[in-house]
């Protein structure tokens, strides 16, 4: 009998090697996830779906959250205004950290109800530095506190945008009026975005939100506050569900010091543009050359 | 020339829409600009008594409850004797002022200017802003002070909070309040905290 030889081995070993990588590769299909259906798996890049695509897309996610949410919501694709650039001011000499504009971003972006999710951080720091690596975004008394100055962050929708840049497959993008927007259905989740944005204002959803359908806000649009799926990051837009139908930012409305000014900056007479003539604003880590549209300022 | 044809070729590759009417929404039809007004809190022209509604919070009596009219004497109802009793609840801290800087002693519905012209509470800011220049300034150029609705007048009207709102005028320091729940952000607490 002839000796197997040596070339005949390896040729095996490579082809259950090459079998078994396959059978690997393609196990993920075996576990097809449920709500995931052959219209998502097949829908195109945001910018890529006509007005008839878009329309089938929001009666399909409209149709998903009524089906996995029990809720009944409008999804629109709420489109730039022309000649609008959004800018957004706040005001640090009035701002006492009472969390109120998160709390109500979290209720208007449909935030996980379980995690009391929101696009807004405020940083309590000591007075007399903006040392950021030392403000704590964990205080629980009772605010403000004397020696201490409160920061909100949220997404700065940078100009020069980081999170932009590092996105592999284009899911997320800077709109013509600013807003730097995901796609949720395109995103795959890598992170890339949120470990590149210096200022920490993106979210993943570890989870699929948990929200109760009575409180699902159903005003929502496509790259805003519609409930995110599992998997894939999420980010501040200025409330463009809102903001593109002439309307204030939750955030703004929520605020009961009156420390933030929204609106646009090519407007000569608007609010925004006063303040970034008049105050001394100035933005976070200039440095890093991002060119944020959202500006602190002081009153003195 | 070649240099230009790939130029222009990846222009055109750029990630427009596929649709490009669908870059942006309509135009804004120029419409008469709307409103920006003043929200005039119940508060004005009130004094908390100590006695408390359902939810805890103060029950406020008009003003002209007691001072019906014009004059000094113009009480109809309430302790003459005693006004303390019925402006217990006032705290002054209000940059060592007397109740008569701003309420006029002849007619106690009403305030009064430095100047001494009399105007009607709802008219309150116009006092405030003699003093607090930079904050009315600041306020007019919608620089200072909360408001809710439209950022852009052409499509709805915005309401401006009123100065008393967030100032109570005889303690005008806002006082300190809890604030709403943190989030639990895996990334930002230490690791105590999440595990």
């Amino acid at each position: 009998m002839e000796d197997t030889s040596r070339r005949t081995t390896l040729k095996a070993l490579g082809a259950t090697l090459g079998a078994a990588a396959f059978a690997r590769a393609m196990a993920p299909l075996a576990a097809w996830p449920e709500d995931l259906s052959i219209d998502e798996l097949l829908q195109r890049h945001y910018k890529e779906l006509s007005r008839d695509d878009m329309v089938r897309v929001l009666r399909r996610l409209e149709q998903e959250t009524l089906d996995q949410y029990g809720a009944v919501v409008t999804i629109d694709d709420v489109r730039p205004i022309p000649e609008v650039q959004f800018g957004y001011a706040l005001n640090l000499s009035v701002c006492v950290g009472c969390r109120k504009c998160a709390e109500a971003c979290h209720v208007e972006n449909n935030h996980d109800r379980a995690t009391n999710q929101s696009y807004i951080r405020v940083l309590e720091i000591k007075n007399g530095s903006v040392d950021l690596a030392m403000g704590t975004v964990d205080y629980d008394h009772a605010v403000p506190k004397k020696g201490r100055s409160y920061m909100p962050v949220q997404c700065h929708q940078c100009d020069n945008a980081p999170c932009v840049s590092v996105c592999p497959i284009e899911a997320t993008w800077k709109e013509p009026d600013g807003i730097v927007v995901v796609d949720y259905n395109w995103c795959i989740g890598c992170r890339y975005c949120e470990a590149a944005c210096p200022y920490h204002a993106r979210r993943f959803n570890w989870h699929k939100p948990e929200i109760p359908a009575e409180e699902i806000n159903p005003d929502q649009a496509y790259l805003s506050n519609r409930v995110r799926p599992q998997g894939v990051m999420e980010k501040c837009t200025f409330c463009l569900h809102r903001t593109r139908k002439g309307r204030l930012p939750a955030c703004l409305e929520a605020c009961p010091t009156g420390a933030r000014v929204f609106g646009n900056m090519l407007d000569p007479n608007s609010e925004i543009r006063w303040v970034l003539e008049n105050k001394r604003t100035f933005v976070l880590k200039e440095d890093l050359g991002t060119r944020p549209r959202f500006f602190y300022f002081f009153d003195k | 020339m070649p240099l230009f044809t790939a130029l222009t070729l990846l222009l055109a590759c750029d990630q427009g829409f596929v649709d490009p009417s669908r870059e942006y929404g309509p135009p804004v039809a120029d419409a008469p600009a709307k409103v920006s007004r003043v929200h005039v809190p119940t508060s004005l022209g009130a004094v908390d008594t100590p006695r408390r509604d359902i939810h805890g919070a103060p029950i406020g009596v008009s003003c002209a409850t007691c001072h019906a009219g014009p004059g000094e004497d113009a009480i109809v109802v309430g302790d003459e004797g005693n006004p303390e009793q019925m402006h217990g609840t006032i705290e002054l801290l209000h940059g060592g002022l007397a109740c008569d800087a701003c309420h006029e002693p002849t007619d106690r519905r009403l305030l009064h200017l430095a100047d001494g012209a009399k105007i009607e509470m709802a008219e309150a800011m116009k006092l405030c802003a003699q003093c607090h220049g930079p904050q009315a300034r600041d306020y007019q150029k919608g620089a200072h002070g909360g408001m809710t609705g439209y950022w852009d007048l052409r499509q709805g009207e915005r309401v401006r909070n009123h100065c008393v709102e967030c100032h109570a005028p005889h303690s005008p320091k806002p006082p300190q309040v809890q604030p709403a729940p943190r989030a639990v952000d895996r990334v930002v607490f230490p690791a105590s905290e999440t595990h």
